[in-house]
């Protein structure tokens, strides 16, 4: 075969990546640096404006909060799958894989079920008198941030079960033979070994919640914006391109910052941990 | 199990959280109030009728599978030779080329979409359909590099020298040969790939046309104006085909296929 085979197989995806994902990229981001001349202007604005600041901490305080609930609920949860029999572990990763599958409107659209005016929390409230009038949780960064680790809840489920059925049982069995208690055996054992698997789950989730968008539209609507809903609304509704231009950046700089440094992290901790990115 | 019980419970409570919110969808698909009410006081099938003839959503279902399906097939012509020099030949740079393969993954959705608008809809005026397609296309062309790349992986090329040294040429080797042996891979690509296609929306959202929206874009935007359980009836009509795609998939891949 000839040397150059290789080259001709890879040159198609690369021609279609060049042209249609870099270039248009290029596009946006070139007028956001070089408007008429080199400026920085467009960041300078982006950033000493206080709501578009108020909208970016509060992008990454929700990505931040629901990679923490993520770990915090999905670790015991991925260990108990991972101990199961091997019934019980299919039928228990098939219940985590459906929502990762089922469309993230529906998900969405079943928390305002939830959480509306006319909701189950609400009507169940006002049914046992706890309230007289229902309680607005719709539109508000909490109604986010639920939706958000609903979504990626099952994503850092079934990244961890994957790490944590590389573990021997037997470690386990060892320690508690040891003396160690179940709970001892497991924050000395399992939790050490599972670190790769918690940062692979924490980038995935924290770079999905950062730039999520359905959930935050649906759940969050203009009264909590987020970056990915304040780029789709200052491009399509207000034409502000610089801006929107602006925001693409700072979500792939965020989003590459974060994949690299947990990466390092990961790396050093377990050459086997590294994502590949 | 036994032994954990304070484990159990917790698992039992997480597993409740994230079934219930959809069970719930899933009831009050079945209501008979003009609003989504839970629980339901009476039952009727109305809206399922309702959103099977929905105008809007059958044309947005049809163009979502279309669309699902071109930008997948593309993807795995285009998509499988790259994975397969990747694996099989020392290509220079085979690391940087392998992350380009899988920018679209690192690139946040709504950038895509977005920097594909001005590009695709505004700059060259490319007709939605091919737009779309061009879209997700980008969006589902990493699940294909890694599937079947991770598939490739696992291949032993040694199989392919032996077909090769007994005369088959190498354009026919690779068909008759190295396919064959990463079929499952290309299958759970073919899906993961689909699936992802067919569920996105950031894409959808910037690149659909007047009356040319796929079937979630169509959902987004009948959620945002209306509380009626049509949507219930079509959320429950797309569990529906989750779930008999889990169990096709269980059946014959195993179900960890759709977990990559």
């Amino acid at each position: 075969m000839k040397k150059s085979m290789p080259y001709l197989f890879l040159l198609p995806g690369i021609v279609l990546l060049i042209f249609f994902l870099m270039v248009p990229l290029f596009a946006i981001l070139w007028p956001t640096l070089f408007p008429d001349g080199f400026s920085l202007s467009a960041y300078t604005s982006f950033f000493t404006d206080e709501y578009y600041i108020e909208i970016l901490i509060r992008t990454i305080r929700i990505a931040l909060i629901a990679a923490i609930v993520c770990i915090i609920l999905g670790v015991p949860s991925a260990y108990f799958i991972s101990r199961c029999s091997a019934k019980w572990k299919g039928i228990l990763i098939a219940i985590s894989i459906f929502p990762m599958l089922t469309n993230s409107v529906v998900r969405s659209f079943a928390w305002i079920n939830i959480l509306g005016k006319n909701g189950v929390i609400n009507n169940l409230l006002m049914a046992i008198g706890i309230v007289d009038e229902p309680i607005g949780m719709l539109y508000t960064e909490f109604s986010v941030l639920i939706g958000t680790i609903y979504l990626f809840l099952p994503l850092m489920i079934m990244t961890l079960v994957g790490v944590m059925d590389q573990i021997d049982n037997d470690m386990m069995e060892a320690a508690e033979s040891l003396g160690a208690s179940k709970l001892k055996a497991f924050i000395k054992v399992v939790l050490p070994l599972s670190v790769p698997g918690i940062l692979t789950g924490a980038v995935l989730v924290f770079t999905g919640a950062l730039t999520a968008y359905t959930t935050p539209q649906l759940l969050g609507g203009n009264k909590s914006l987020v970056l990915a809903t304040l780029i789709y609304q200052r491009a399509m509704t207000l034409n502000d391109w610089s801006g929107a231009g602006v925001i693409a950046a700072v979500m792939i700089i965020i989003t590459l910052v974060v994949m690299k440094v947990l990466n390092l992290i990961a790396a050093k901790l377990d050459k086997r941990g590294e994502i590949d990115a | 199990m036994r032994r954990y019980k304070g484990l159990t419970i917790f698992a039992i409570l997480v597993f409740a959280f994230l079934f219930i919110p959809l069970l719930i969808i899933a009831v009050t698909a079945f209501g008979s109030e003009p609003t989504i009410s839970f629980p339901i006081k009476g039952f009727s099938l109305e809206w399922f009728g309702k959103a099977l003839s929905s105008e809007s959503f059958r044309k947005a279902f049809i163009l979502s599978i279309q669309i699902a399906f071109l930008a997948t097939i593309l993807a795995l012509i285009i998509g499988i030779p790259a994975a397969y020099a990747l694996s099989r030949y020392s290509v220079k740079g085979r690391k940087f080329i392998k992350s380009f393969f899988l920018s679209p993954t690192i690139v946040p959705g709504i950038v895509v979409g977005y920097a594909l608008f001005q590009f695709v809809v505004i700059k060259l005026k490319m007709p939605v359909f091919e737009g779309l397609l061009l879209g997700h296309f980008l969006v589902v062309l990493p699940y294909i590099i890694r599937v079947v790349g991770g598939s490739l992986e696992q291949f032993d090329y040694s199989i392919e020298e032996v077909a090769w040294s007994l005369g088959c040429n190498k354009f026919l080797a690779f068909f008759k040969v190295v396919l064959p042996n990463i079929s499952s891979g290309i299958i759970s690509a073919f899906l993961l790939a689909f699936i992802n296609s067919f569920n996105n929306i950031p894409v959808s959202m910037f690149l659909s046309g007047p009356g040319i929206t796929t079937l979630p874009a169509s959902l987004m935007s009948y959620v945002e104006y209306n509380y009626d359980p049509t949507v219930s009836a079509v959320s429950v009509l797309l569990m529906l085909a989750t779930i008999i795609i889990m169990f096709i998939v269980e059946k014959t891949l195993g179900i960890s296929a759709l977990a990559k």
